[in-house]
């Protein structure tokens, strides 16, 4: 019996003769649309794959985010690493701007359904990044169970996210065994990222929430212009950035000393994501005097109120009338300064969200808060435990979905997803 | 252990390499290109190496066309593509032994076609069993035309005593009855649905209404089996009669029409998926049966269905890719442990008994089936 399937018949396995005519005949069959070639962009918008570290981190803050988390439903371990493995093979393919699996959208047989789903057809790579990471549920489950042989790999850091003072977290936003940050120029790329890794791992993986970003809040080079957060404000003007690349080390890429369990992390780092709704409506009927003094800065050009220009040092020694100092004590950008939180920094890589009305009048929306950091114990928790309480803006903010990510290291050239996890 | 998948992520970009350079040379080797015009059939090669033939037919013409590879009598098809819309290029693959052949072309999709023989010379290579599975798959369409006619025959059997109580106002007997009829109905629904004026009259939800229509079949009687606690009137005995007497002629007008059908091996593969689609749009959502809630039983009966179509199908299956059956088979088998969780007497618990997390797991089920589900027409067809 030879067995042929129908990729095998198309990609010239058993029964076709000879693999040099099986290659013709593919090659002929598969009149792949590379949409980088046929764009005007040549090969520019193309983030490349493979390095040290996973893009998406360092990358230049696309303007577009769609962001998966998703949870193994299989307790196949082989299963696990078949998912990990095909989605390494179709984020190399997408981000190159090219459609995803044997055939693309249009070029496989009629009687099948397509592998590529298509929406993206003749766009560019639009700078296409696909982070993927991992939740402490893969490790252990809510009964501190061993899943998938995985538990002595288990970081150290990625705990569970302590309650914090202004959570109101839905569960159906919030953790996931699995996340995959795909960031583009363009949001049908991202899109079409997500919908067809969800598509491939069907039976083994299941989204568990996802979310849209319809605008980059941070810059991560100096090249970029810091863009505006709806409050109108610019927002992470101190955001780490990637020509740092000391700063990164210190406080973004896990190190080799960091923790002897999880030395596959090396060179990975830990995502923050938090879905934090804004009163974007109490928040306009409040003057503009007020809105800087919670901000700390000034609403036009972004100069701390303590003076300058954008990028001036905040002073948070200097006091004007009544002795109190003109960047309040309050003020976001007080709480929020390195030197306020024992000298620690994260990378800051959020996207402003909506998610239509409130059913109240309101818009649902906010800031969808990504941030990297090597240890979000150190990094984050204390930072965000502080602001909660102690931020003024803190009675304009509503924290609805948390989740805290390991995210894996760079793949190398020929490796998968799942090598530096799964071993 | 650190697995390499170069094959796994190369393969893909080699191709595309490939594809470009042969884009760009002047003829695409391995496929043989065919033109068809209002009056030409031209195929630009009289001969190719047995194993897999692959025919990129281009309708240079204003009708419809179609494009042919006939066996040595002129008379077998061995493989066809339909309705090729002018300018438009479809493919055409097909595994043939050594031997005589003709192509045929056919503009205006009407006659013998334009014809030229064809030659397949020996590669040496195996070809695949296309007689036996040109025999598994005639006996897969026979087993499954004759499920069919005994599902529609347990319909109208049920239906009859269904729409007997209805009548007679023995509304616990009918509401028992319910689910247990509609189960054979569910699962041909595939069928069913293929008589566009049947179904909506025996099949048509509350919610799919056009204003104004009318609305008859199931679900109507079934509103008034199970009323809303408010705003609702209920049927006279007149109008029950008369919605039981047409839901019974209806049902048996399509036990009828079932009679004569015959099936082909993609119609299988195809309402196997569609089965599932039935599940994963309207039953995992709890829409299917909104005022008796007994979605589960539809759920089990689609899942049949589908199932059947593939047991048929899995032998013709087997000799192409018999991994896919393996998936399929397991996934069946997964699906089918979590539906059996929900079991209750004879039939199941109500939809409303289910939690979110549930309704979650199933529909975590039915993707996992759905996927490879979605791939058996091509693996069987092609």
């Amino acid at each position: 019996m030879s067995g042929i399937t129908r990729r095998q018949l198309l990609v010239g396995g058993a029964g076709v003769a000879g693999m040099g005519a099986a290659g013709a005949l593919v090659a002929s069959m598969v009149p792949r649309d590379d949409r980088e070639a046929s764009a005007n962009s040549g090969g520019q918008s193309v983030v490349p794959f493979h390095g040290v570290h996973q893009a998406g981190i360092t990358t230049p803050a696309q303007d577009r985010l769609y962001f998966a988390a998703f949870d193994v439903i299989s307790d196949d371990r082989s299963e696990l690493r078949r998912v990990l493995d095909a989605w390494t093979a179709a984020a190399l393919q997408m981000v190159a701007g090219q459609e995803a699996g044997e055939f693309g959208a249009v070029g496989g047989p009629y009687p099948a359904p397509p592998d590529d789903t298509g929406e993206a057809l003749g766009l560019p790579a639009a700078h296409l990044t696909i982070t993927v990471g991992v939740g402490r549920s893969l490790f252990v489950d809510a009964d501190g169970h061993d899943r998938f042989g995985l538990a002595d790999r288990l970081p150290e850091a990625l705990i569970d996210l302590p309650h914090f003072p202004t959570d109101n977290l839905d569960p159906g936003r919030s953790g996931g065994d699995l996340c995959v940050q795909a960031c583009a120029d363009d949001p049908q790329v991202a899109f079409h990222a997500v919908r067809n890794l969800a598509r491939i791992g069907f039976g083994v993986v299941s989204l568990r929430w996802s979310q849209l970003g319809f605008g980059r809040t941070s810059s991560t080079s100096s090249a970029q212009v810091t863009p505006r957060n709806l409050f109108g404000f610019k927002d992470g003007t101190a955001n780490l950035m990637a020509e740092e690349t000391d700063e990164l080390d210190r406080h973004v890429w896990v190190q080799p000393s960091d923790d002897p369990a999880a030395d596959w992390l090396v060179g990975g780092s830990y995502l923050v994501a938090r879905r934090i709704n804004m009163h974007i409506e109490t928040w306009d009927r409040t003057s503009l005097q007020e809105q800087e003094n919670i901000v700390g800065r000034t609403k036009g050009s972004g100069a701390p109120m303590s003076g300058g220009d954008e990028f001036t040092p905040p002073d948070f020694a200097v006091s004007g009338r009544g002795g109190l100092p003109l960047v309040a004590e309050g003020s976001h950008l007080r709480l929020a300064h390195p030197s306020m939180n024992s000298g620690v920094r994260m990378l800051r890589r959020g996207y402003n969200f909506t998610d239509g009305s409130d059913g109240l009048g309101r818009l649902d929306a906010g800031l969808f808060f990504i941030a990297y950091v090597r240890d979000a114990r150190t990094q984050f928790v204390p930072m965000q435990a502080n602001m909660a309480r102690n931020d003024l803006m803190a009675e304009y903010l509503e924290h609805t979905g948390s989740a805290l990510f390991a995210v894996l290291p760079g793949v190398p050239e020929g490796r998968s997803y799942a090598d530096a996890l799964l071993g | 252990m650190t697995r390499s998948i170069t094959a796994l992520v190369v393969a893909p970009l080699a191709l595309v390499a490939l594809a470009c350079t042969d884009n760009e040379a002047s003829s695409e080797a391995g496929a043989v290109a065919v033109t068809s015009t209002n009056n030409e059939c031209n195929v630009d090669a009289a001969e190719a190496p047995s194993g897999n033939l692959v025919f990129d037919v281009k309708n240079e013409g204003d009708q419809v066309t179609e494009f042919y590879l006939l066996a040595d009598d002129g008379l077998r098809i061995v493989g066809e593509v339909e309705n090729i819309g002018p300018g438009l290029t479809r493919q055409l693959v097909v595994t043939a032994g050594p031997g005589s052949y003709f192509t045929a072309c056919k503009p205006g999709m009407v006659g013998d076609g334009i014809r030229a023989p064809f030659t397949v010379t020996d590669s040496g290579e195996p070809v695949g069993p296309t007689g036996e599975i040109a025999q598994l798959l005639a006996t897969a369409t026979t087993q499954y035309a004759s499920y069919v006619k005994d599902q529609a025959a347990q319909l109208i059997a049920k239906t009859e005593e269904f729409a007997a109580l209805y009548v007679a106002g023995d509304d616990d007997a009918a509401r028992t009855l319910y689910a247990d009829a509609r189960t054979h109905w569910e699962r041909i629904e595939p069928v069913a649905e293929s008589f566009g004026d049947l179904d909506p009259r025996l099949d048509l939800r509350e919610a799919d209404l056009v204003d104004g229509e009318a609305w008859t079949g199931w679900h109507r009687i079934e509103k008034d089996l199970w009323p809303p606690a408010e705003g609702y009137t209920a049927l006279t005995d007149d109008e029950r009669v008369a919605m039981a007497d047409m839901l019974v002629a209806d049902t048996q007008e399509l036990v009828d029409r079932v009679q004569d059908l015959s099936f082909t091996a993609d119609q299988l593969g195809n309402g196997a998926k569609e089965l599932l689609d039935e599940v994963a749009t309207g039953k995992v959502t709890g829409e299917e049966e909104i005022w008796s809630h007994t979605d589960l039983w539809d759920f089990q009966a689609n899942v049949d269905g589908a199932r059947i179509a593939f047991e048929v199908l899995e032998p013709a299956l087997r000799t192409k890719d018999d991994a896919l059956a393996d998936l399929l088979t397991t996934r069946f088998a997964e699906l089918q442990t979590l539906l059996d969780q929900y079991r209750d007497g004879d039939g199941f618990v109500l939809y409303t008994d289910l939690t979110a997390d549930q309704v979650k797991e199933l529909s975590d089920a039915v993707n996992a089936l759905s996927e490879p589900l979605s791939q058996l027409t091509a693996a069987v067809v092609l």
